[in-house]
């Protein structure tokens, strides 16, 4: 989508575009997360499942900050921007964020430049018009010149089937478009990591297929990407690696064929049975 | 009844309203609510001694008649040294008490915008205060403005207190007449009428400002 100012000639020297290390947060006695681990390599798709409540939404949104966890690491590699951005083989630009010290704005703010999240409910902005969703954060958080922005926006809309949207307002449109805006507007930030937020779950059955397949041809593309999803036969379609959690903690991990048609622990058979009966 | 003093009584009336009444509210108004938000902030903050200030400011403001707050800065004041013309005293106890009212307008506009939308101003990168200005507040505004125009009506009407501590006003002027040629009833509803008429425009306002900020709800 966007041409990657990463260098790529050398060999990398570091793979991961994120690597989480002990994440751990607790509301009182409950515990939320527990030593969590995560590695993210450039272009990989990861899927998150589990049952509610497993946490795996929690991990997703501190990858963005809008959750702080009490103890962990997480560290950016590179400074690339868009598909198939991160780790070079000059590391003295990674990110590097210890949750169990003190966290600035100024980390955080790192954080979010690297990260973009789409939301379950899209969360647009309902008093601006497509357009001026997409480009707010360009324009505004990365002073990028208006123009561009706009053309950048406009391209981006005619990816995803909504170019005749443009100047309309988010209750003009259905909620697979409402979603379709909300991806193109973590699209535009041109960010390393890609994030959503079981971006399905509020859709129209009807609906479903065209937001997972604008999702399935940013993996193509290069994206690299940590998706929250109840659509199995999506992760497995999309994931290169499926995480399964559940209390707050990473019961199983591999390949997503694996994790999902041949699970090792009970606890993943089980999650896996239900939902494929339940589809 | 004399009709031809009652008819030239619209004269000073009107008069009084436009050169007194009005822009005694609009002043007010506007920094009422400029006063309104900070308290609001205030309110809102996680300091438990900001949002304590917040909540007592409020309190003291509608807690105690607008009349006493008037008086106190105008005839209490002096006594302490700080002695203030009319109209600097109107201005500053009018804006003191919208910002009072207001303030929890404000307040509940902002807490009824839901918790996504500060997260998405957050996640393209903004930071608090950005997000609150571009995407908090606007959309606060469109629920704040049916009870910020009660409270605006309800200050064009409470400016009449002016006249108490002798600022030409709408009523001031109607009262003088009053005085003189004895003519009460037909002063005071004379007074009264162009109130209503003021508070009638406003109204038509209101409904206009209501119909732009509705053009992105679903109907």
């Amino acid at each position: 989508m966007s041409p990657t100012d990463a260098p790529q000639q050398r060999e990398p020297r570091v793979t991961s575009v994120l690597k989480a290390r002990n994440l751990a947060k607790a509301f009182g006695s409950n515990v939320v997360l527990r030593d969590i681990d995560i590695d993210i390599r450039r272009g990989q798709v990861v899927a998150l499942i589990g049952p509610s409540g497993s946490g795996k939404t929690t991990v997703l949104r501190s990858l963005n900050g809008l959750e702080i966890p009490d103890a962990g690491t997480v560290t950016f590699g590179g400074t690339g921007r868009g598909p198939g951005s991160g780790p070079s083989s000059e590391t003295s630009d990674d990110l590097s964020i210890d949750f169990g010290a003190k966290v600035g704005k100024r980390d955080i703010a790192a954080l979010r430049d690297r990260s973009a999240m789409v939301f379950q409910h899209y969360n647009l902005f309902p008093h601006m018009t497509v357009l001026k969703n997409i480009i707010e954060g360009p324009v505004q958080v990365q002073k990028r010149p208006k123009a561009e922005a706009i053309a950048e926006a406009e391209r981006l809309l005619e990816r995803v089937g909504l170019a005749d949207k443009r100047d309309a307002y988010p209750f003009e449109l259905s909620g697979g478009q409402q979603q379709r805006v909300g991806i193109v507007r973590a699209l535009a930030l041109q960010p390393q990591l890609l994030l959503f937020d079981e971006p399905t779950s509020a859709l129209d059955p009807e609906l479903v297929g065209d937001v997972l397949g604008v999702i399935k041809e940013l993996a193509e593309e290069g994206w690299t990407m940590v998706i929250v999803t109840h659509e199995l036969a999506f992760a497995q379609h999309v994931a290169d690696e499926v995480i399964f959690m559940d209390g707050g903690v990473v019961v199983e991990r591999g390949p997503a064929a694996e994790v999902l048609r041949a699970p090792r622990q009970e606890r993943t058979k089980l999650f896996v049975k239900r939902l494929q009966h339940d589809v | 009844m004399n009709w031809d003093l009652i008819w030239s009584s619209f004269g000073p009336i009107i008069t009084g309203a436009v050169t007194g009444t009005i822009p005694l509210t609009l002043a007010s108004f506007a920094l009422g609510l400029v006063l309104a938000l900070v308290v609001a902030l205030l309110r809102l903050s996680s300091n438990w001694l900001l949002s304590g200030i917040g909540r007592f400011y409020v309190s003291v403001i509608r807690g105690t008649p607008l009349l006493v707050q008037l008086f106190v800065i105008f005839f209490g004041l002096p006594s302490i040294g700080i002695r203030l013309d009319p109209w600097p005293s109107a201005i500053i106890a009018f804006s003191l008490n919208v910002g009072g009212y207001a303030a929890e307008i404000i307040r509940a506009a902002i807490l009824s915008v839901p918790k996504g939308q500060w997260e998405a101003g957050h996640t393209i990168g903004m930071s608090h205060p950005q997000t609150l200005v571009r995407i908090i507040l606007p959309q606060a505004a469109r629920v704040s403005v049916p009870p910020l125009s009660n409270t605006f009506i309800s200050l064009v009407k409470d400016t009449s207190l002016a006249s108490l501590i002798l600022v030409t006003e709408l009523f001031r002027n109607a009262q003088q007449i009053a005085a003189f040629s004895q003519e009460f009833m037909a002063l005071y509803l004379q007074a009264a009428l162009v109130y209503w008429v003021i508070c009638l425009v406003l109204s038509t306002a209101q409904s206009a400002v209501e119909r732009r900020l509705d053009r992105y709800v679903a109907h």
